[in-house]
Order: structure tokens, then C-alpha cells, then sequence
């Protein structure tokens, strides 16, 4: 499958509203290859709105999103080929085996040697032994992990994720950093929603911080990450 | 309100006023007498009914298709003088009927279609009112379908009920008749432009108050 | 194209695998279907015996009731999980997506008829094996137009409130040409002598309409499904 092959994903003052909901206003920023982008806020700042509009399936009120020379508008599914996403809800049927989601995405996605890509994602999220179990019999942990293979199937561009540390366990928590690690030393961009300010620290290359849908100035780097969230936090208008 | 639009106001409302006299004016009918005489205010309406219907069609092309935001006033709009005209003429329809045919109502192909597309556009009010956000779309949608359907359901019950009592109903017009005719259907027309004008200029304000209050920081 | 058919064949072999593993809706929807001819029977029985030429109306109708049951609950199990989301987000031909849901509800209301044409037949002394072939032809292209709009109308109330009691509101007058001449192409095939010309007709005015709304729900399902 060509993609596009992007390096930079630009964010250009985008703002979505609901009605007269102002769900998203002035956000602005770029993620480069090899960049880990953090959205960092409470509930409802608008992490999820945001990410879904980074990975078109919304799309912005106000404002572009170009992905490399594109935007949304102008690309349709050659962008999408190239966006992988790990949702909230994790995307996978729990009526169907790890094997058979897998399966039915890499053929959704057209990928070629379909059984050779899943057998590799299956290693890769280290549940071979459990392939051929349904998916409603998999802990939270477990679902996670096959999602995460399902979204990066096709070795996408750009990785979205949101909240992917919610209900991991330590070591789920560590093999999904190093997987995360391992794409961005493939030149990948990354973008992802989190809570979990301790891992962010170290994961991430960029924290974002929105504050009801504004993204709120960051402090500066150098004092940890839970400080300037917290500054952030104080410093948001009302 | 704009200046053309206080003249039509004024125009129709001057039409209005005068139609009774105008009605009265008219010979009776043959066999019905002064009864058939709310036909001058039916059928018209009909016509607007059907005008809105394909107003609002045409905007939810426009919408969907071309991509042209602001048509999503007009198909609110004509959705809206479609329910309000259609429930005018299912009404007014059979009061005629009723002394017409002795029957209330009859599954005929015009009835039919009729009340079927004004349960379209039901639906339509329903959707937007109860449907959350983003019903825009979708009622353009269904508009669209409702549009498309027309000529199936006419076609369908016209083939249906191939016995009918005589419902082709502009009967020959006495020459008397014509001008009261006429000039109902005029004032009609009229009002229907104007609040469709009206109503989608509305919609564009609020739209506009609502882009307004979101540019506003904080 | 080829990629088109794939596709539509992949979502299809998904559902079915998905639905064969609890085969929930099948068997709901197939009581369900069953209880609405039961209490139709009843309600329409007169001087101990029911009415023979309301069959295919009682046929038609709880066609209609299963099929937007079934339309409701399938894309509620791709609301759960998000996974209609999943399948936006794919750069696969969305129009595909639609044949390919279409295609897996279609299957599965033809089978709630399987069950429902010989227990009408059975309730209404209905001779359906007098025509099979064209009855079968009239219930498959009737089917079509009905789930043809209804998948549409359905995947676009995914995200919307009351959307259970919406589609029915939305569905049943867009489908009344289809409810007409299915009833009446199914009454003419199950009369003492089959009157195969006006059959004919309906089966024809079924097709049209059949060819119309898909051709319109395909080229709406992408503008309608993005927001």
C-alpha cells in the first residue's frame, strides 16, 4: 500500500464546536517524525474531540490540519492509510478471536500476506499463545495490547491514542512505552491522550496542555512534568 | 425586515383580507352548492405544500452534495412550511371531500402520497428535535430520500387502486370561478414566499448570532 | 472494483462469523417475527377462522417489524467498542462498508422469512408452493428495498438520541411503495388461480425502487456519515 509518507503533521488554530458547545478553540501545534506529542488535560478538555479530528473522522470548525503537504479535505483514504488509531473503546469485536480481528482489519486495510502480518502483530503483542480465544474472555490488559497491534497493522504514519495507560498493570504499562519507543525510533509521529502524568514524563517529547478545549502555555521544561501541569491547571482562565 | 418584505406583508395580508369577499363573489357549484367553496383555500395550499417539499429536497442536495452549509437554512425552513402546509391540506381536503365524495378520505394515489410525504417531513421535525446534535445532516438525508420516494408512491397507489371515485380534482373551472381561484392562489404564493424568506432569514441570524457568541474569547 | 466486492465480502463473512457464535439476533428476531403473525392472527380472526386474504399483509408487516428490530441491533453491536468508528476510520470504499452491512441484514431477514412464509401458509391455508420460485423473487427484491434504506437510516442514527424509536418514524413512510407492492404482488401469487401478470407488475415496480434507493444510499452514505 503507498502512503503519502508525511514528516510533519500541523495543527493550524483548530477550533470545533457543538452547537453552541465550544468543545475545541486555538489549537495550535506540530509533531515531527520521531516526536511523542502529549495531550494532557482533564476529563472533557477535549482530548478525545481532538484526536478524533487528527484522524479525520471529525472534522474542524475552524482551522487546517495538514498532514505533511495535505490536508484532510484533499486526502480522504490516501491520509487514512497512513493513521492508525487506538480508541478509547479499543475498536476490536469481542465476539471474534484475537486471530480473527486481526485478521479482518489487516483485510479491511488490504494488506498483502495477511496471515504472515498477523502471526508478527500476534508475536509482537505477545498473546500467540492466546490467539485463537475470544476477545470478551481477555483482560483490559490484554485487549489493549491486541488493539494496539490491530491499529498499527498496516505500519502507519501517524499513531493516535487515547488514554492508552488507563488499567494497565506495570508491565503492560512498560511493554506498551517500549513498543511506543520503538515506533518513534522508526520515524513515526505520535500523538496521545493521557492521565498518567508519571509515564508521560518520560514518554513524552512535547506535552500539550488543554484546559476546557484551549491549550494553556506551558511552563517550561525542566521542572517535572506533574509541576507544569499543575501550573497550567492554576494559571487557565476560568 | 426588509422593505420588499414589508410590501409583500402588506400585499398579502391586503389579499387576505379581501379573499372572503372575493370567495363570495363566485357563482355556486352545480352539485355542491357553497360547500365546495374551501377548495379556493385547498388547493393552493396543496401547492405550497408541494413547493416547500421540493424546496426543502433541493436545498438537502445542496447540502450534501455541493457542500453549501448555509442550504441547511432553507431545508429547516421549508421542512417547517411543509408540515404547516401539509397539515392544512389534509385537513381542508377532506372537509371537501366529506361533501364532495361522502367520504372522508379514500386511498387514492394523490391522498396517499400526500399524507406520506407530510409524514416525512413529521419525521423530519421529530429527528431534528430529538435526534442531538449533528441531525442536520441527517434530516437533509431523509429529506433527500423523501423527495426521491414521491413519484414511487404515487405511481405504486395509482396502480393500486385502479377503481376510484372521480378525484381528479380541479374540475372544470366556470368562468367565474377562475378569478377568486386565481387570486387565492396568488395570496397564497405570496405569503408562502414570504415566510419561507422570513423564516430562512432566521435561521441565518441564528446561525450568525451562533458564530458570533463561539469567536467570542473566553 | 474488485477491491469494492473484497470488501463488502469481508464485512459480510465478519458479521456472519460474529452472529454465528451466539446466533442472538437470528433467533430473537425470528420469535419476534412469530409473535407479531401470532397476535396478528388473533386480532383478525372472525367466526373462529382467520381471514385468508390478510396473509400477505400479516406476512409483510412482520417483515417490516423484524427487519427494523434486526436493523436497530446490528448497528448497536458496532456501537459497542466503537467499531463503526474502526471501520470510518479504514481508508476502505465507505459505499462498500454500506453493501457489505446491507448484504449481512438482507441474509438475515431472508432466513426470518424462511421461517415466516410456511407458518403464514400453515395459519392461513396460503398456497405457497403454488408459485415458489416468484414468491421467492418478490420477498428477496421487497427485502432489498426495505433494507437498503433502512441500513442507511440506521448506520446514520448510530450517534443520535431516540434513534430506536427514530427509525421506525424515519423508515415506514420512506418504505410504504415497497409494503404496497409487496402485499400486492405476494396477495396476486397467493390467490386460488395465481395471477401471474400482476405480479409481474409489482415485481417490476419493487426492482425499480430497489435500483433507485441503493444507487441514492450509496452516493449519501460518505457525506452523511462524516461529520
Amino acid at each position: 500500500m503507498s502512503e503519502p509518507g508525511f514528516d510533519r503533521l500541523s495543527v493550524a488554530d483548530v477550533a470545533r464546536y457543538f452547537g453552541r458547545r465550544k468543545a475545541l478553540t486555538h489549537v495550535t501545534f506540530t509533531c515531527d517524525a520521531g516526536e511523542i506529542v502529549g495531550l494532557l488535560g482533564p476529563n472533557g478538555a477535549g482530548k478525545s474531540t481532538l484526536l478524533n479530528i487528527l484522524a479525520t473522522l471529525l472534522s474542524p470548525s475552524k482551522g487546517t490540519v495538514t498532514y505533511g503537504d495535505r490536508t484532510s479535505e484533499h486526502g480522504g483514504a490516501d491520509i487514512r492509510a497512513s493513521i492508525g488509531m487506538l480508541g478509547h473503546d479499543l475498536f476490536l469485536y469481542p465476539e471474534l478471536t484475537a486471530r480473527e480481528n486481526l485478521t479482518f482489519f489487516a483485510q479491511l486495510y488490504g494488506l498483502s500476506d495477511v496471515p504472515g502480518v498477523v502471526s508478527h502483530a500476534l508475536e509482537q503483542s505477545g498473546l500467540s499463545a492466546r490467539a485463537d480465544d475470544y476477545v470478551s474472555g481477555f483482560s483490559r490488559g490484554m485487549r489493549q495490547r491486541v488493539a494496539l497491534e490491530r491499529a498499527l497493522l498496516h505500519d502507519p504514519r501517524l499513531i493516535l491514542l487515547d488514554e492508552p495507560f488507563t488499567g494497565l498493570d506495570q508491565a503492560s504499562a512498560a511493554a506498551l512505552v517500549s513498543r511506543l519507543r520503538n515506533r518513534q525510533q522508526a520515524g513515526c509521529l505520535i500523538v496521545l491522550a493521557t492521565h498518567d502524568l508519571d509515564i508521560a514524563d518520560a514518554l513524552l517529547t512535547k506535552p500539550i496542555f488543554l484546559i476546557n478545549g484551549r491549550p494553556v502555555a506551558d511552563s517550561g521544561s525542566g521542572r517535572a512534568l506533574r509541576e507544569r501541569y499543575q501550573a497550567a491547571i492554576a494559571s487557565a482562565p476560568a | 425586515m426588509t422593505r420588499s418584505t414589508v410590501v409583500m406583508l402588506a400585499l398579502a395580508a391586503g389579499m387576505f383580507a379581501m379573499a372572503p369577499f372575493v370567495i363570495d363573489a363566485a357563482p355556486n357549484e352545480a352539485t355542491m352548492g357553497l360547500v365546495y367553496k374551501i377548495y379556493f383555500f385547498h388547493m393552493p395550499s396543496a401547492w405550497m405544500f408541494l413547493t416547500a417539499a421540493v424546496v426543502a429536497g433541493v436545498a438537502s442536495f445542496r447540502l450534501l452534495f455541493l457542500k453549501r452549509p448555509r442550504a441547511e437554512h432553507w431545508v429547516t425552513a421549508a421542512a417547517e412550511l411543509a408540515v404547516l402546509f401539509g397539515a392544512f391540506t389534509l385537513v381542508t381536503g377532506p372537509l371537501w371531500a366529506r361533501k364532495a365524495w361522502g367520504v372522508w378520505w379514500v386511498w387514492d394515489a394523490r391522498l396517499t402520497s400526500s399524507l406520506m410525504l407530510f409524514m416525512i417531513f413529521v419525521a423530519y421535525t421529530l429527528l431534528k428535535k430529538y435526534g442531538g446534535p449533528g441531525s442536520d445532516k441527517l434530516g437533509a438525508g431523509l429529506a433527500l430520500f423523501g423527495m426521491a420516494n414521491v413519484p414511487f408512491v404515487y405511481w405504486s397507489v395509482n396502480v393500486w387502486r385502479t377503481l376510484h371515485p372521480k378525484t381528479s380534482v380541479i374540475p372544470s373551472l366556470e368562468p367565474g370561478m377562475r378569478g377568486p381561484f386565481w387570486f387565492c392562489f396568488l395570496a397564497f404564493m405570496l405569503l408562502f414566499t414570504l415566510v419561507l424568506i422570513l423564516r430562512t432569514d432566521l435561521e441565518k441570524r441564528r446561525s450568525e448570532l451562533d458564530a458570533l457568541y463561539l469567536a467570542e474569547e473566553g | 472494483m474488485t477491491a469494492f466486492f473484497r470488501i463488502v465480502w469481508i464485512v459480510v463473512k465478519k458479521d456472519i462469523t460474529v452472529e454465528v457464535r451466539s446466533f442472538e439476533l437470528l433467533s430473537t428476531t425470528v420469535f419476534f417475527a412469530i409473535t407479531v403473525v401470532l397476535m396478528f392472527s388473533f386480532s383478525l380472526v372472525v367466526e373462529g377462522r382467520p381471514v385468508q386474504e390478510v396473509a400477505p399483509a400479516i406476512l409483510w408487516i412482520a417483515i417490516a417489524f423484524s427487519g427494523t428490530l434486526a436493523l436497530g441491533r446490528t448497528f448497536e453491536r458496532e456501537r459497542q467498542n466503537d467499531t463503526l468508528r474502526a471501520l470510518l476510520l479504514a481508508p476502505a470504499d465507505r459505499p462498500a462498508i454500506y453493501v457489505g452491512k446491507l448484504v449481512g441484514i438482507l441474509l438475515l431477514l431472508m432466513l426470518v422469512e424462511i421461517v415466516l412464509v410456511p407458518l403464514v401458509g400453515l395459519f392461513f391455508n396460503a398456497p405457497i408452493f403454488a408459485e415458489p420460485v416468484r414468491l421467492a423473487i418478490t420477498l428477496a427484491a421487497g427485502s432489498l428495498g426495505f433494507c437498503a434504506v433502512g441500513t442507511l437510516f440506521a448506520a446514520m442514527l448510530v450517534r443520535a438520541r431516540s434513534r430506536d424509536v427514530l427509525l421506525p418514524i424515519m423508515l415506514y413512510p420512506m418504505t410504504v411503495p415497497v409494503m404496497i407492492a409487496g402485499v400486492r404482488g405476494t396477495a396476486a401469487l397467493l390467490q386460488p388461480t395465481p395471477d401471474l401478470a400482476i405480479a409481474q407488475f409489482w415485481l417490476g415496480l419493487l426492482g425499480a425502487f430497489d435500483v433507485v434507493f441503493v444507487i441514492l444510499a450509496l452516493w449519501t452514505f460518505d457525506p452523511v456519515m462524516t461529520d
